[in-house]
């Protein structure tokens, strides 16, 4: 399984500019989780401060029990034989090739025999899509082919710990999804860790468990996805639709004038090109490929989520539950009522079938109903011996 | 309920200050000082991993064989004149002096003691630092020094240590090359322009010098070819900001090599003349 990555209180300037300030965030062992922000907000930054690239000001990054930031340089060297790191474009060792380069970790660090190294490389190599390039120089093959031959010297050594540097960037919407799938994939397989830092709406939308968001020099949120998702917050909903309308500008932030000034030339009908529906709302997680098993981060990430339920805003609440199973509605129900007394988080909608959807037009209303609670009809099946629900009698008797 | 107060650093810049001339000076001193501290840190590491095991050979021999072979000609080509100028200019005056005899003496002091081991560190350091802190300074804007720290490779061991090794192996082994090829350019102009006596050119070689002559020559050569190697590849592992970046340190390498070697030479001549006595007396 994945290791844990807290950071508690992290700064880092550089020189009088501060990056970030502050920022306190855990990424749970074996999920996957996205950090978004737009240009230039640091998160690569943020990125080389959990490895260690980079000592931040104050705060901690602990990892396995040891603090990076304040350990001597040889248990960094330990501690960084957990990470797989995917730089932006690959940081491929130039003079090497293609097969050297993916081979490097296990010759620096195993004690494998050639035979086996080259084995585990051609693995790889073909899980990237990358075979038949491996004699090639990284110097003589395009941006998109160095990123997914970095991924494989990334996962060589098996990895716990999975950051990604922007992965999308340079790569077709195609071959962007194929790499989502892959990084999804390899979390049903290995379990590992996952932070992917990104300003891809779709990568954002589809793939993490917990998604957040860098912006003016703070962590906005950083959360389950369905947080971020349904956020009314304006910086989020200005990102996510990728509008120029809001708090985000050209330079990082925007002045009243300017932002005036665009308002009114909305109201005059000059459009801001991002069209006029609201992508906000949650979207069905991407799965791993049939085949693959199923991702364990799943089952810890919702007993995770639904312990805190009752600190999410509303709207994350819904989409939440709306995705829960009748199996994991009941269990959920069992452990309300043996740790609180109470079965229902207090607002909770009456029938679910006619609980309101988060307010936004979007995905999350097209999507075919989900075998659960959702579901009227699934109520009625229900063997006898099991507890009754408790919503339920509460609505017959506030009917009778 | 109320909105939550933040807590904590207000938000936005604090207030900039222009600094004066004084606090800019200071400050640049504070730099100068910091990045010397940092180098001497990094050799520190360096020395210490001369002794740590795997050895990089492949790595070793590469660079030795590089570093050679572009530094190897231009030291025989300088030592030449080098030495013949030493010679030309000690046999007007020791003519003037009625000491001829001692003319080859004093050349080959001058020779093993001083030229030599200077010519060869600054070609190393010319020839080979040079092409050493680009490389680096390439591969660090490339971000393949992070990637390399990222898969838990040091690249002090990995690649700093094989160079700065190379680079003393180099200095020691031209060091004593520059010293016969100086010798022998200095009996050619006294012996043949000047026409000094061959025999007591080569009979005066041992009137004067010693053998702790030869040996401070060679731990000379030493202690500046991991002064070369160590600052080509400190500037190399450390440039500021691009490709420009990178043609500044190899600038800066260079000259620093330079300046240390002056100094470090000067002192280690003092520490010489004051503890090894000179022959006879």
């Amino acid at each position: 399984m994945g290791v844990e990555v807290a950071v508690e209180g992290l700064s880092k300037s550089f020189g009088r500019q501060a990056i970030w300030r502050d920022v306190t965030l855990t990424l749970p062992a074996g999920e996957v989780s996205v950090l978004l922000g737009p240009s230039g907000t640091g998160k690569s930054v943020f990125l080389k401060c959990l490895i260690g690239l980079l000592r931040p000001e104050r705060g901690s990054v602990v990892i396995d029990g040891v603090d990076l930031c304040a350990c001597a340089e040889r248990d960094m060297y330990e501690i960084r034989k957990l990470f797989g790191v995917l730089f932006q474009d690959g940081a491929l060792f130039g003079s090497m090739s293609i097969f050297d380069n993916v081979a490097f970790p296990l010759r620096e660090h195993t004690r494998k025999s050639e035979t086996e190294i080259r084995q585990i490389v051609m693995s790889k190599m073909d899980m990237v899509g990358m075979l038949g390039a491996e004699h090639k120089l990284p110097g003589e093959i395009s941006g998109g082919m160095r990123k997914r031959a970095g991924l494989a010297r990334a996962l060589v050594l098996d990895p716990q710990i999975i950051l990604c540097d922007e992965p999308d960037s340079g790569l077709d919407p195609v071959r962007t999804a194929y790499l989502s799938q892959l990084l999804i994939d390899l979390n049903a397989q290995i379990d590992a860790t996952i932070l992917i830092v990104t300003h891809n709406i779709n990568v954002a939308r589809t793939v993490p468990d917990n998604l957040g968001m860098l912006f003016r020099k703070e962590l906005v949120m950083f959360g389950p996805r369905e947080v971020l998702l349904t956020s009314d917050e304006p910086v989020v909903a200005q990102f996510l639709n990728g509008r120029r309308i809001g708090p985000i500008g050209m330079s990082e932030e925007k002045d009243s004038a300017t932002m005036a000034a665009e308002l009114a030339h909305q109201a005059a009908g000059h459009g801001d090109g991002s069209g006029h529906e609201d992508v906000r709302g949650i979207v069905p997680q991407l799965e791993p490929t049939p085949g693959l098993p199923a991702r364990q981060a799943v089952r810890r990430r919702r007993a995770r989520v639904l312990q805190i339920l009752d600190t999410l805003p509303e709207s994350a609440r819904h989409g939440i539950m709306a995705e829960l199973s009748l199996e994991d509605y009941e269990r959920y129900q069992d452990w309300r009522r043996r740790t609180t007394g109470m079965a229902m988080p207090q607002p909770m909608p009456q029938p679910m079938a006619r609980r309101p959807l988060p307010p936004q037009p979007g995905p999350a209303q097209q999507r075919p109903p989900q075998p659960g609670p959702v579901h009227p009809n699934q109520t009625t099946p229900l063997p006898p011996a099991r507890r009754p629900r408790p919503w339920r009698r509460d609505d017959q008797g506030g009917r009778g | 309920m109320s909105a939550p107060t933040r807590v904590g650093p207000p938000v936005g810049e604090p207030e900039y200050i222009e600094p004066g001339p004084l606090q800019r000076g200071k400050a640049k001193v504070v730099g100068a000082l910091r990045e010397f501290g940092n180098m001497f840190a990094m050799g520190l590491d360096v020395f210490f991993g001369l002794f740590r095991r795997p050895f990089q050979v492949r790595e070793f021999i590469q660079q030795f064989w590089f570093i050679a072979s572009v530094s190897i000609m231009p030291a025989a080509l300088v030592s030449i004149p080098f030495g013949a100028v030493l010679t030309l200019q000690l046999g007007s005056l020791t003519e003037q002096i009625g000491a001829e005899s001692f003319n080859g003496a004093a050349s080959v002091l001058a020779v093993i003691q001083q030229a030599s081991p200077v010519v060869t560190t600054l070609i190393v350091a010319g020839a080979g630092g040079s092409a050493i802190c680009a490389d680096l300074g390439a591969r660090t804007i490339r971000e393949e020094i992070d990637a390399m720290r990222v898969l838990g490779v040091s690249p002090i061991h990995r690649l700093v240590v094989p160079r700065v090794l190379a680079a003393m192996g180099v200095a020691a082994l031209l060091n004593g090359m520059v010293s016969v090829v100086g010798v022998a350019g200095g009996y050619f102009f006294n012996v043949i322009v000047q026409g000094g006596t061959p025999g007591a050119f080569l009979a005066s070689f041992s009137a004067l010098a010693q053998q702790s002559d030869l040996w401070v020559s060679e731990i000379k050569a030493l202690i500046f070819g991991f002064l070369a190697g160590l600052v080509a590849s400190y500037r190399g592992l450390n440039p500021k900001g691009g490709p420009k970046g990178v043609g500044d340190v190899v600038n800066q390498s260079v000259v620093i090599t330079f300046l240390l070697l002056f100094f470090v030479n000067f002192v280690i001549s003092v520490f010489y003349l004051q503890l090894v006595p000179a022959k006879g007396a």
